[in-house]
């Protein structure tokens, strides 16, 4: 199969099972309703079902680092139109973390819903709830809050320092050093890295440094709060995370699960960032103690000061190898800012190496260590690609750097070093996400093919090192490489319901979050693989506590591979239950056990499903391979329910995997960099990628695009500015700088789909990794182009410009 | 103050305060088809098209909006009869969390009634200021230049 329009190839390798359903671009199913302005949203459904409801607003912190001595909240009480004001004095005190992740919590608990002591300009102060936002908003103005100001602490090379002011001196549980502000640590040694470097024929060793951004999604981060009939507490909430909402909310309020239900509506993108408790408890506690619908919607302004950005991390790379390239040592440090609270400080510095060093696993000795430190700057979290970002940038472009070194061309160099099918690398089982890993060998990849591709698509042959020159403009290439991962392996867990209705069609129910990736579509794809239907046959509903099945929800590149599994657990056993009635009906034999044994989410052509020897589903029909007889599932449907040896047909299974088999990809970019400005211009970009079968193509293609423009701009004009006193100065979309359309350059898709055996359906991530390429991918053009290599992001002209001139003096 | 608006063809009155943004009152009158996201006019979210010309609804105070006609993007197609743009954007894979899309389409709306046949750079620009933080663009453009093309040939027979 090969599908090739302008922007986008999609081709496959290898042989797989035919499918009617899986691998086709089926129409998202919920983009009529989205492309028509439903009222979908979480506001949306606040204004529509509650206009009555009360508005909350939060008053921040004006200093970076310091006490709050006394807070007056009674003229903002006497405000006509306040219900409620909420501050460290009248909230519970519970410690958390407001990182949204599995049990037990690997981020330190740092946290209250409000504490005497505030750590950057935006954290919380105080909280009011009002009958409108212009109320609630000049209530805060009423709110008067002396604090003593401390020293801030605004550069995390100072934070292990002597004398470096403490940002918590409560020692909170789960910080591996809060005395010294280091918020999470990890050191992984295979063999003796400081031996190998010694020993190797050729060394090289970088410092890269990358910087503050954020994800911004078009919708902020918004929730809201009411009580159902039965007293119980309904928050539907903007999150990737809704079991994690109800977990850690239940937990600061003090609140039984069976009090506390969360409702993820339609989300308007999250990217990580909505993997964060930052407004939930604030609702729910709104409205458990006013009664009334409570709702939080964040500013663009507060989503910038106040939600959760990207670690900037300091990553020193060492590589150690022969005259001829082979990799001996690899050697990562990373110092991670993890700003005012440790949320994610610890998994996120995990994967700047679990994700990337395994790539290269020729290498015989590494290292990888790192300090994740506290600052009185803004919040860092979970944002797309999760430290492997940070990690490729250092990792890739000190691997340019030693190619040029040797004299060699980087792409043989990384083909000479990559790990390939069947391969596998200490560093998996040595690092997990936060603790020890998982052993995993490559079972599927086409890197090899996406390299060769993408350098032809890009030119690189014939314009690498050419540096054509166009007046004060010249051009040059550069390319990268990555892999990220699908869950997180023996961690994420995933589950699905899925039940028969009397037609024949089918109702599924599941915890995973679409959060705007179309994974309720994907999912039904696969489920109607599975099933012999098609889409229209089957509906669904995902991520209500009460509702549908728990998932740990839409993040680490999970939901396709580990919710895909659930789904595909759940279709095989459903339909195994439907088959068993066909035998009643067919009056054929059936083994009991085929009908019962636990469905297998991986394909394995030699040993085929055995129930399929005796039935298959087709077009809405069981046929027994046996006798060639049919009998349609809607007849099996209402003899089950209605006629003879009643049950329901419905099932509901569960998916942890021990894999967690890596997409890959390739980058390539052409720029031109001005040399009269320091403007760096992407004239082309190529993003090759395997991300295993692709479920739904065209929405394989919009994740890879996306994860690239957000990178681009990453690499080039995506910044936090601070001014002296650690407070943002450009928080808002004019002054903080996204790609417009027309920003965007030309890019091409190359989709190289490869069957993954243990996937369902075949099938990998391929959410994050997109992200990881333009910031190595065009500082290595850059340096093609140039000579100068830069080791601090973005790359804004002022520094472009600094080292050219700094080259030629 | 009361003004009146023909929104989507239908006259209405709407009792406002002073201050209030077009984006707002439509919102609180039930038109939540028209999503806010910056509020300072930079991202394109809450385009609406005020007497045909596509507007950032959070800059246009609502009293402006007084006697002039507003068009939403329900006002271009609905789930039951979705126009051309719609289907376009479903169809090339340009709809991911959505929230873009009203405004999105309504931009592009205002551009295909002006050019019947843009060229690629003609859609970027016209739709600039339409942010979109999910796709990468490019199917947008491609479900723009379909609808195009599909109108043309409509527009033909």
């Amino acid at each position: 199969m090969s599908i090739e329009r302008k922007g986008f190839r999609h081709l496959t390798e290898g042989s797989y099972p035919a499918t009617h359903v899986v691998g086709k671009s089926v129409d998202k199913v919920d983009s009529y309703a989205l492309a028509s302005g439903a009222p979908m949203y979480t506001d949306d459904i606040a204004a529509r079902d509650f206009p009555n409801r009360l508005h909350g607003k939060i008053l921040t912190s004006p200093i970076a680092n310091g006490v709050i001595t006394s807070i007056d909240t009674t003229a903002a009480e006497a405000l006509p139109g306040v219900r409620l004001v909420l501050t460290w004095k009248n909230t519970p005190r519970t410690f958390y973390t407001t990182a949204g992740q599995g049990w037990p919590e690997p981020s330190p608990y740092d946290n209250q819903m409000f504490t005497e002591r505030v750590r950057f300009i935006g954290d919380r102060v105080a909280a009011v709830f009002a009958d409108s936002e212009d109320i609630a908003k000049q209530a805060l103005k009423l709110i008067k809050v002396n604090f003593k100001e401390e020293p801030a602490l605004l550069d995390a090379d100072d934070a292990m320092k002597p004398g470096a002011p403490i940002v918590h001196p409560e020692d909170p549980k789960g910080a591996y050093d809060s005395a010294h502000n280091v918020a999470a640590h990890l050191d992984i040694n295979v063999g003796d890295v400081d031996k190998a470097l010694a020993e190797s024929e050729v060394t090289i060793s970088e410092t890269f440094q990358t910087h503050y951004a954020q994800h911004t999604p078009m919708e902020t981060h918004t929730a809201f709060a009411y009580t159902d009939d039965m007293g119980k507490i309904v928050i539907v909430s903007s999150t990737q995370v809704p079991w994690h909402v109800r977990r850690i909310v239940s937990r600061i309020l003090g609140l039984s699960m069976s009090k506390l239900r969360v409702i993820k509506p339609r989300i308007g993108g999250g990217f990580g960032t909505k993997q964060e408790i930052l407004i939930d408890d604030l609702v729910a506690y709104g409205t458990i103690k006013t009664g009334l619908p409570c709702e939080i919607e964040l500013t663009r302004k507060e989503e910038f000061v106040s939600a959760r950005t990207r670690h900037p991390m300091k990553i020193d790379m060492s590589i150690g190898c022969d005259r001829q390239g082979h990799f001996r040592a690899l050697k990562m440090y990373v110092l991670s800012n993890t700003g005012a609270y440790g949320s994610h400080s610890l998994t996120v510095m995990s994967n700047t190496g679990s994700k990337t060093l395994p790539l290269y696993n020729k290498a015989t000795d590494v290292r990888f260590f790192g300090d994740a430190v506290y600052t009185n700057l803004p919040v860092p979290g979970a944002y797309r690609g999760y430290g492997a970002t940070q990690g490729y940038a250092a990792l890739e472009t000190t691997i340019d750097d030693l190619a040029a070194k040797l004299g060699m061309d980087p792409i043989e160099l990384r083909k000479m070093n990559m790990i390939r099918v069947g391969e596998g690398s200490p560093i998996f089982e040595a690092l997990g996400e936060g603790r020890q890993g998982v052993a995993q060998t490559i079972t599927s990849s086409s890197l090899p093919t996406l390299i060769d591709l993408g350098a032809k698509a890009i030119g690189w042959t014939e314009k690498r090192g050419k540096r054509t020159r166009n007046g004060h403009k010249v051009r040059g290439v550069g390319m990268s490489m990555h892999m990220q991962g699908s869950g997180i392996p023996l961690i994420d867990m995933a589950s699905a319901s899925i039940k028969l209705n009397e037609d024949g069609s089918y109702y599924m129910t599941m915890g995973a979050t679409d959060i705007g990736t179309g994974s309720d579509t994907i999912l039904s794809q696969m489920a109607a693989e599975v099933l012999g239907i098609t889409m229209d046959k089957i509906s669904v509903l995902s991520s209500d506590t009460d509702l549908t099945p728990f998932d740990v929800g839409a993040y680490a590149s999970s939901t396709t591979f580990v919710s895909g599994g659930a789904v595909v657990k759940a279709a095989k056993a459903v339909r195994n239950q439907i088959f068993s009635v066909a035998a009643e009906i067919l009056g054929e034999e059936l083994d009991q056990q085929l009908v019962t044994a636990e469905p297998k989410v991986e394909y394995d052509n030699d040993q085929p499903d055995p129930i399929l020897s005796f039935y298959h589903m087709e077009d809405g029909n069981v046929l027994s391979v046996r006798s060639g007889k049919k009998v349609s599932v809607s007849d099996i449907a209402y003899r089950a329910y209605y006629e003879v040896n009643q049950h329901q047909i419905a099932t509901t299974q569960s998916f942890v995997s021990p894999h967690s088999p890596p997409p890959f990809a390739a980058h390539f970019v052409e720029v031109e960099v001005d040399e009269l400005t320091g403007k760096v211009e992407v004239l082309k970009y190529v993003a090759a990628v395997d991300c295993g079968v692709s479920i739904n193509p065209d929405l394989v293609r919009g994740q890879v695009m996306g994860a690239v423009a957000n990178g681009i701009g990453f690499a080039l004009t995506e910044e936090y500015h601070f001014g002296p006193h650690g407070n943002m100065t450009n928080p808002s979309l004019f002054d903080y700088k996204i790609l417009s359309r027309r920003d965007m350059p030309p890019t091409e898709v190359i989709v190289v789909d490869n069957y993954e055996p243990i996937g369902p359906w075949g099938a990998k991530s391929v959410a994050e990794i997109g992200i990881n390429g333009p910031i190595p991918a065009i500082g290595n053009a850059i340096f093609d182009a140039t000579g100068i290599r830069l080791h601090r992001t973005p790359y804004t002209p002022d520094k472009v410009l600094a080292a050219l001139r700094g080259k030629s003096i | 103050m009361t003004i009146s608006i023909t929104v989507n063809t239908v006259e209405r009155s709407f009792d406002i305060q002073p201050g209030e943004v077009l984006l707002d009152v439509l919102r609180r009158e039930g038109y939540l088809e028209v999503k806010g996201s910056c509020h300072s006019g930079d991202c394109g979210a809450c385009t609406v098209l005020l007497d045909g010309r596509p507007v950032a609804s959070c800059l246009i105070l609502a009293a402006k909006a007084d006697g002039h006609a507003v068009t939403t993007v329900r006002g271009i197609g609905d789930q039951a009869h979705p126009h051309v743009l719609q289907q376009a954007f479903v169809k090339n894979g340009a709809v991911q969390c959505g929230y873009c899309v009203p405004g999105a389409i309504t931009s592009a709306k205002a551009l295909l009634d002006e050019n019947s046949d843009p060229t690629e750079e003609e859609i970027r620009l016209a739709m600039d200021s339409n942010y979109c933080r999910c796709s990468g663009y490019e199917q947008q453009v491609e479900a723009v230049l379909d609808a195009a093309a599909q109108l043309r040939k409509g527009d033909t027979k």
